[in-house]
């Protein structure tokens, strides 16, 4: 069902040549996904989908129109070309929007990050896999729940301007929560990994993990809320990282004022250096954006101070530095986006991290986060499956899950240390972060969870 | 390829296979969203996708495969994928998979509407996009100004093994303006008639021409702006008024994704989390206070979550969630409604024709009080804060820890509507909250607003749901969350 480089390249062009307009643009997605679902130790979801699709966008004296279908035999490519061109006909003038592309002459891998052994991997696999996290739950007397999901996604583009360009890539994710039941602080762990191949995936390793951070979490109890030093893995780094992806880091935030990102200036500790590079294989790569634009590295936070933000061609052109390769499909109303995200690491072994702490808290990963006021980056959330009291540089006890109301550039800006180990931590709703564990000298804590009986 | 031919191949290649029990879906969505920004059309988008589903039970185990191309052989091929990730499935399955025996129909239903969404002209649109864009931009100081309308239109055929054939058209149509303010330290925001879109309902464009949004668009644009120099929200323990959007969203976190039975048995453990309401609650545990019932009513005119027949062919329903303040049902599916004694009561849904049907929200509605309007409720609140429009949620993963920030509130002195301040919150734990509520506004108050951005389940599905409310009154609630 994955169409051919050659077919792609056909639809595309025949998409272009229906187009009476003075520029056009054709974008193909192409998704072949497959994902196993477990919980309380078995299988109870198991799916598979096989779609592409085709959006057209118009361009037409500043007019632009915009339409998408998965039909996409010769009746569909002329349906969804015509409808696109009708908006556009009757559209009012957008120039600040009206811009595609060029090409610039820079390359790319259309094959990076893409893994024959992924883009084949049967239901037996996952399946497998899910056994084998489940084992090592059961080992400790944990349910296992999670998903392992693998799937190819192949994105195509070709404008009047010259872009023709295509990527193909392959990515494979397995998750789980071990708890033992549903009741009020009940202990709970978690694993996470993420690759483009499947067999980089140790299922019966990352079921350990998680079950060892459950087994620990037993027992926990409640400690008061307030201003902690903390420890985050790297889970919990990504986590944080995605959300300032989603609120600060566009180009389209930075020029209407809505972003924490003042550049020139400091916006957290001098330590901290935070950068996008869809070309780089150590993250899940994605050398091409949505308008068929080489992704370029931008690095977004250099020895503490915002230096760039991420555009499109839109808001490249209005800022005057040109796209930088992070378009989402047209069109766009939040703006381009960093997918492929990179933190710099630091110089303190993993392991040694907790030992500049002398009363902290430990935060395996956060739930639910979400932002409170977009332009001072302040976030909220939960603590979930693994929250542990530090004192005097080791754990000495598992705590009921905190809520956190926290500036995160102001959090970043006291970076104790940083893990010299990265890890690559999948975007819990777009791209993927590699990121240190690092230590906080400070992080606001503004409530406990409860149990529902003594509320 | 007719749609009726697919699916016997599909049904026929499945049962061949060794299915015990096939859905298939045939299902085509049609959408379109246009949105004006700073007086220009910032987006238009016209889009269709359409595919069939196939889901199998093989020896009590789940199997489902899905595909775009609406052609005789991709049903079998699909048909027989289903039936080898079924087989898969069985390698790590403990308990079988047991349906209830809601009993198969054939039928149709078609939301009723007067105007068709998509057939209303681009002028026609744009004229009130625009219109409510001039509206806002009178306002000086408004930074950003946009204007959205969305409408769709779903048809969809489901059939099983069992006999049933139900066709569905669905039709949704919406709107809704946001005025931005935005200095050197601050970006404040105001909705009408709600954040996230506006109001979005099952119907026609009538419902859109309704919400008069051109006539809304200059109170709108004038709090964003008034919100820029408001002092910030203070802190402390105080009774508080929601407003109806908040009080749809708090119901939403905090009693309707709790009664999802399949969350209660876990299955959504290692993505949103689980839920506090355990079975061994069920007409036991009290939720909140006397005054609080709510009900999942899939039957509701104009709602959001309103259809003919869940994606499991089971009839939509009104049902109990919360009454008098006790737990006495959950929403639930085929699956899971036998483990507790019931057969389904219709809210098994999928997002689309590649989703397999999930436990998904109906109208999950909190009946009115007699309260009157929401100034009457104000002049009853000696002190206290009056919050309004949402534009932050979280909550734990049992769905008791929640905080929601909203757009605007207002001190209440002495029963009046006082100072404005800016970047509200409030949190607190869901049973002792809702036991704290004393007051719901009247019918009169009473909307049943929808919601269009419901995620949930791996692969992520996105569902369209409604929330009934009234304004509400919450004694003694934390107010004023973290350090400004």
């Amino acid at each position: 069902m994955v169409a051919t480089r050659d077919e792609v390249g056909e639809l595309l062009d025949r998409a272009l040549a229906l187009s009476e307009a003075a520029h056009a643009e054709a974008v193909y997605l192409g998704q072949d996904s497959a994902l196993t679902r477990f919980a309380t130790n078995q299988i109870h979801q198991n799916v598979r989908e096989h779609d592409a699709s085709l959006q057209v966008r118009i361009i037409d004296d500043e007019r632009i129109g915009v339409a998408a279908t998965n039909r996409l035999d010769e009746a569909g490519i002329r349906a969804v070309v015509e409808r696109a061109a009708a908006i556009a006909r009757r559209s009012a003038p957008n120039p600040r929007a009206a811009i595609l592309p060029e090409p610039d002459g820079r390359d790319h891998d259309p094959e990076l990050g893409f893994v024959a052994a992924t883009a084949d991997a049967g239901a037996e696999t996952r399946a497998q896999g899910a056994r084998a996290v489940i084992a090592a739950g059961e080992a400790k007397g944990l349910q296992g729940s999670g998903s392992f999901a693998t799937s190819t996604m192949t994105v195509a583009v070709a404008n009047t301007k010259g872009i023709r360009a295509r990527h193909r890539s392959t990515r494979a994710t397995l998750l789980t929560v071990m708890m033992d039941g549903f009741a009020s602080g009940a202990a709970s762990g978690y694993a996470h990994a993420g690759s483009t191949d499947v067999r980089e995936i140790d299922a019966e390793a990352l079921g350990r993990v998680a079950a060892e951070k459950g087994d620990a979490m037993r027992g926990a109890g409640p400690l008061e809320a307030g201003e902690y030093e903390v420890i985050l893995e790297e889970e919990a780094v990504g986590g944080l990282l995605e959300y300032l992806s989603y609120i600060g880091f566009s180009g389209l935030a930075h020029e209407e004022g809505r972003s924490f990102m003042e550049l020139g200036k400091r916006v957290m500790g001098e330590n901290v250096a935070i950068w996008d590079d869809g070309a780089d294989p150590d993250g899940l790569p994605s050398p091409i954006d949505f308008e068929g634009v080489v992704r370029r590295r931008v690095d977004l936070v250099a020895d503490g101070v915002a230096t760039a933000v991420v555009h499109d061609a839109a808001t490249g052109a209005r800022a005057g530095t040109g796209s930088t390769g992070h378009a989402l499909p047209a069109p766009n109303l939040i703006g381009p986006m960093a997918l492929n995200l990179f933190m710099g690491p630091g110089t303190t072994p993993r392991d040694e991290l907790i030992r500049g702490v002398r009363r902290g808290i430990w935060v395996t990963r956060f739930h639910y986060i979400n932002p409170v006021h977009p332009k001072k980056a302040i976030l909220t959330g939960m603590t979930k499956d693994g929250t542990f009291l530090i004192e005097d540089g080791r754990l000495t006890r598992p705590i009921l899950n905190f809520r956190f109301t926290q500036s995160i550039p102001e959090a970043f800006s006291d970076v104790r240390a940083a893990s010299l180990e990265t890890r690559l931590v999948p975007g819990e709703f777009f791209g993927a972060a590699r990121c240190p564990a690092v230590h906080l000298g400070s992080f606001n804590f503004t409530g406990v969870t409860a149990s529902e009986d003594t509320a | 390829m007719l749609v009726k031919d697919l699916i016997d191949r599909a049904l026929d290649a499945a049962e061949r296979g060794g299915a015990a029990y096939t859905e298939v879906r045939v299902a085509e969505r049609e959408t379109e969203e246009l949105t004006v920004k700073n007086g220009a059309l910032e987006a238009a988008t016209s889009n269709v996708s359409a595919g069939f589903g196939v889901r199998v039970l093989v020896n009590g185990a789940w199997g489902f495969s899905s595909s775009r191309a609406l052609e005789p052989g991709e049903a079998d091929r699909v048909a027989g994928e289903a039936l080898e990730i079924a087989r898969a499935s069985a390698l790590a399955q403990k308990t079988p998979v047991e349906l209830d025996d809601t009993p198969p129909v054939t039928d149709t239903y078609r939301t009723p509407y007067d105007e068709d969404p998509l057939a209303v002209s681009l002028d026609d649109k744009l004229r009130i996009l625009m219109e409510a864009d001039r509206n806002m931009a009178r306002v000086p100081g408004v930074a950003i100004r946009e204007s959205n309308l969305s409408g769709g239109r779903e048809r969809k055929t489901f059939a099983s093994s069992a006999g049933a054939w139900i066709e569905q058209e669905i039709v949704e149509a919406g709107g809704g303006i946001e005025a931005t303010a935005v200095n050197d330290s601050e970006m404040q925001q105001r909705s009408y008639p709600n954040s996230f879109g506006g109001q979005v309902v099952t119907g026609g464009f009538e419902a859109v021409r309704a919400l008069q949004l051109p006539e809304h668009a200059q109170e709108t644009a004038e709090l964003a702006v008034a919100l820029l120099d408001a002092p910030q929200c203070p802190s402390g323990e105080m009774d508080l008024v929601l407003d109806s959007t908040q009080v749809a969203l708090q119901i939403h976190e905090s009693c309707g994704h709790p009664t999802e039975l399949d969350r209660v048995f876990g299955t959504e453990a290692s993505f949103a989390g689980t839920s506090f309401l355990t079975t061994d609650k069920l007409d036991a545990l009290r939720y909140g206070s006397e005054l609080v019932h709510i009900d999942a009513d899939a039957t509701a005119p104009g709602g959001l979550g309103t259809f003919g027949y869940d994606d499991e062919g089971v009839p939509a329903q009104n049902v109990p969630l919360v009454s008098g303040g006790v737990l006495v049902g959950y929403l639930t599916s085929r699956e899971t409604a036998p483990r507790i004694g019931r057969r389904s009561m219709g809210s098994a849904r999928a997002w689309s024709w590649s989703h397999i049907p999930l436990i998904r929200m109906t109208n999950i509605n909190l009946r009115p009080g007699d309260a009157g309007s929401l100034e009457d409720l104000i002049a009853d609140t000696s002190d206290g804060i009056l919050m309004s429009v949402n534009k932050s949620w979280s909550i734990d993963d049992r769905r008791l820890n929640f905080q929601f920030g909203d757009q605007a509130a207002w001190i209440i002195r002495n029963g009046k509507r006082t100072q404005l301040v800016k970047n509200p919150t409030y949190t607190g734990i869901t049973p002792k909250f809702w036991g704290s509520l004393d007051a719901i506004c009247g019918r009169d108050e009473w909307t049943l607003w929808g919601l269009p951005n419901c995620g949930k389940g791996e692969p992520m599905q996105v569902g369209h749901v409604g929330h009934g409310a009234a304004p509400a009154r919450f004694r003694r609630v934390q107010v004023g969350v973290g350090r400004w």
